[in-house]
């Protein structure tokens, strides 16, 4: 296994980068931020259309979010690597098509979450934010949300880390993220599926632990700053 | 100040408020008394639109609250409202629970917005608790803030759900004290409140209601003396000897 890791450790980081293009465990990592740090601001403005007292924009994301949700993301992939270039005529590249795939399917599940986190945000908070004036836009920024993200943050933290392990998909398009650069290396030793396969598990399970750790970190921060005595 | 003008108001086919016509002064302490489900907490509400009527007028300084084009958010930031469950922002500090309606509506700096709060918390006793989270102060500790709360935004008017209901006992007289002061100060105040010491002394009028109905208006001296009302008489009766031994 040492021999293994030995021999390519550089090509499992960054695939072909710098002759080819950037590939393998920094291609993940930058898919994953990526997905993620879109899709949240996505998600948010779903979740706070879901809630909207307008039908015309609640409805049509209610539709948006019944469909996405029925589908598998394997689909979502094909459809937006084979249908997006019919319909824009240019031919959309892996990494675009993942991020995008990505953004989407993630992006309605954050809006459950987000409408389950606003919800829970108890209807006096709103009553006394709106009694002081401010608007339904100030109260939703002000009041609710930062609330709101405290009791979303285990489920957000859940649905981050399904968005990590989701980049592996990437493979079926030919992206060369980590996991498709494992199976590359495998196809070059032929004799260690054992050992190539068990590093990959443990890369994806060492970005998620540290994820979820970093997650439990700050909420345990936020808890005790919410109680400061001063 | 406050004018009812022949409201009504329905939760389904319940009648919450019915045919209210009532007026309130300027500078009036009004105590609103009367058994729960009576409509007293609806009809408070509906003072800053917090509860919609179905029908009639409500105007306020004058303002039909209801006028097309009426700006509400504007409207609702010259009334005080402090709420029986306090609701304080959890995530905001005490200062920061009371500088943030003036810094986004009244354009005040940051500076002008802490200073204004700390007067008002120097008011309510608790300018010591300025940093503190609301998580950290008693029941009546953060029912004050929100009344410091509400008057950041000097308001010519505040109203009052219930303020003490939720309050452990030993922490209803401070509250009441800072209502008091305040009252004393030349505030119009709507109180709906159980606490019939603070509407003796303190009350310009009572109204007792029933069945969303103002079934009595009255001074204080009248109304624990003398209720005419056959409903008021046997609420007084009530609350003086809840366990149907006269007091």
């Amino acid at each position: 296994m040492l021999e293994l890791i030995h021999d390519y450790w550089l090509y499992f980081l960054v695939g072909r980068y710098p002759e080819g293009p950037l590939g393998g465990l920094a291609l993940t990592v930058l898919l994953a931020s990526l997905a993620l740090v879109l899709s949240l601001p996505f998600g948010l403005l779903l979740g706070l259309a879901r809630l909207s007292p307008w039908r015309l924009l609640r409805w049509p994301v209610a539709a948006l979010i019944h469909v996405v949700r029925g589908i598998p993301l394997l689909l979502v992939i094909f459809w937006a690597y084979f249908f997006l270039p019919s319909i824009t005529g240019h031919e959309s590249g892996q990494f675009g098509t993942m991020l995008a795939a990505l953004v989407i399917f993630d992006g309605i599940y954050l809006a459950e979450i987000v409408r389950a986190g606003v919800q829970a945000v108890p209807k006096g908070q709103v009553e006394a934010a709106r009694s002081l004036g401010l608007t339904y836009l100030d109260s939703m920024r002000q009041v609710v949300l930062p609330q709101a993200l405290r009791h979303m943050l285990p489920s957000l933290v859940n649905q981050f880390v399904s968005t990590i392990k989701e980049t592996s998909l990437g493979t079926i398009i030919g992206l060369a993220e980590v996991s498709f650069i494992a199976s590359q290396v495998n196809g070059l030793v032929l004799t260690k599926p054992v050992q190539v396969y068990f590093l990959l598990g443990m890369t994806y399970f060492v970005l998620c632990f540290s994820l979820s750790r970093a997650a439990f970190w700050l909420e345990r921060r936020q808890a005790r700053l919410l109680k400061a005595a001063a | 100040m406050i004018t009812f003008d022949n409201v009504n108001k329905y939760y389904g086919e319940y009648h919450a408020l019915s045919g209210i016509n009532e007026h309130v002064a300027k500078g009036e302490v009004l105590v609103v008394c009367g058994p729960s489900g009576s409509g007293k907490s609806t009809l408070i509400r509906t003072i800053n639109r917090l509860e919609a009527i179905a029908s009639g007028r409500i105007t306020v300084a004058g303002q039909d609250i209801y006028a097309p084009g009426l700006d509400v958010n504007a409207f609702r930031s010259h009334i005080g409202f402090v709420f029986q469950q306090f609701n304080l922002f959890p995530h905001l500090s005490v200062l920061d629970n009371c500088t943030l309606a003036p810094q986004r509506l009244r354009g005040l700096t940051r500076r002008e917005a802490e200073e204004r709060a700390l007067a008002l918390l120097e008011r309510v006793g608790l300018a010591h608790k300025a940093r503190a989270m609301p998580a950290a102060l008693s029941g009546g500790q953060q029912q004050r803030v929100a009344i410091a709360r509400a008057l950041a935004m000097q308001p010519p008017l505040m109203l009052f759900d219930e303020p003490t209901s939720a309050l452990d006992p030993e922490m209803v007289g401070e509250v009441l004290q800072v209502m008091r002061d305040l009252a004393q100060g030349g505030m119009t105040m709507v109180c709906v409140t159980h606490e019939m010491g603070f509407a003796r002394e303190v009350a310009d009028r009572i109204w007792f209601m029933d069945h969303g109905h103002v079934l009595e208006r009255a001074t204080p001296e009248d109304f624990f003396a003398r209720p005419q009302h056959a409903r008021a008489q046997q609420f007084l009766s009530d609350i003086r000897s809840p366990y149907g031994v006269p007091a």
